[in-house]
């Protein structure tokens, strides 16, 4: 752990003779992130005005906080402790943020979506034609997943409600979902691969 | 890449192994301090690029920790 890392961990400690100051610098920290944060997500949300931008930022600034020294234990020196505190500040932000932008909405939880995609002439040999896949993808959602691995694939995969947002509403975790997501996606690969479909590298790349 | 290009993404994931969420957190720090210093962060984590491509809500919060730190210039 580098010396500066040190003396921060040494410093928020609970006894320390120096702890005040050290939250009231680290809590400065906190805030220049979650402002960040918020000024890159709200350029991209109108419906939250400045006000607001700055109440989100104190509060995310806060929670990040309380995560924080929670988790003084768990900081183990592989990164500078700036960069590790300004990683819960973020995600606080962030998850407030989107929750902020889908209050009050209706999640979309049902298969309404498809995209209706025109037939773009044959595929080379070996390779799956997009409709095929597509439509393969569809029945396998129906007759090969759970109705739990169906209900979060859709709404997040195919939907795009974010994560924390289904997670809050279904009362839930993040890291939970995404499991039940990545098994979902898992037998809907061994169910194509059953088929025979070879899925193009092009394919499998979500950016 | 296309519109169903990146739904059959979202829908099938990364082929490879990935790591949770709850991992990604813990070692996203470490990951970022070590692309933005231009060591092989894939290799030193493996399995992190993997969960980034298959979590948007991850690979957003490792945009935002990039750009934050890439504007301080650490």
């Amino acid at each position: 752990m580098d010396s500066e890392s040190q003396r921060w961990i040494e410093r928020l400690r609970p006894g320390n003779r120096d702890r005040d100051a050290a939250i009231a610098e680290l809590r400065e920290l906190l805030l220049r992130a979650a402002r960040f944060e918020v000024r890159r997500r709200c350029d991209r949300l109108s419906q939250i005005r400045g006000g607001d931008q700055e109440d989100l930022a104190q509060q995310s600034a806060g929670d990040a906080m309380v995560a924080i020294l929670g988790k003084l234990d768990d900081f183990r020196g592989q990164s500078k402790f700036t960069t590790w505190a300004y990683k819960f500040a973020l995600y606080e932000a962030a998850a407030t943020i989107r929750k902020r932008a889908w209050q009050g909405r209706e999640l979309p939880l049902e298969a309404e979506q498809w995209p209706q995609v025109p037939d773009p002439g044959p595929a080379p040999h070996g390779e799956v034609e997009m409709n095929d896949l597509l439509a393969a993808i569809r029945e396998e959602i129906e007759t090969s997943l759970t109705p739990r691995q169906r209900q979060v694939l859709v709404a997040l995969a195919l939907n795009e409600v974010p994560i924390d947002v289904l997670a809050e509403r279904l009362d839930t975790t993040r890291g939970a979902l995404y499991k039940v997501l990545h098994d979902a996606r898992k037998r809907l690969r061994a169910a194509l691969a059953e088929r025979g479909m070879i899925l193009d590298e092009q394919m499998e790349v979500s950016e | 890449m296309t519109r169903e290009n990146r739904l059959i993404g979202r829908l099938l994931g990364p082929a490879g192994p990935e790591l949770s969420c709850e991992r990604c957190f813990e070692e996203l720090d470490r990951y970022v301090q070590l692309e933005l210093s231009g060591a092989d962060a894939d290799a030193a984590i493996p399995g992190l690029r993997a969960h980034l491509q298959g979590c948007s809500a991850c690979a957003e919060d490792h945009e935002s920790l990039r750009a934050l730190l890439s504007e301080q210039g650490s």
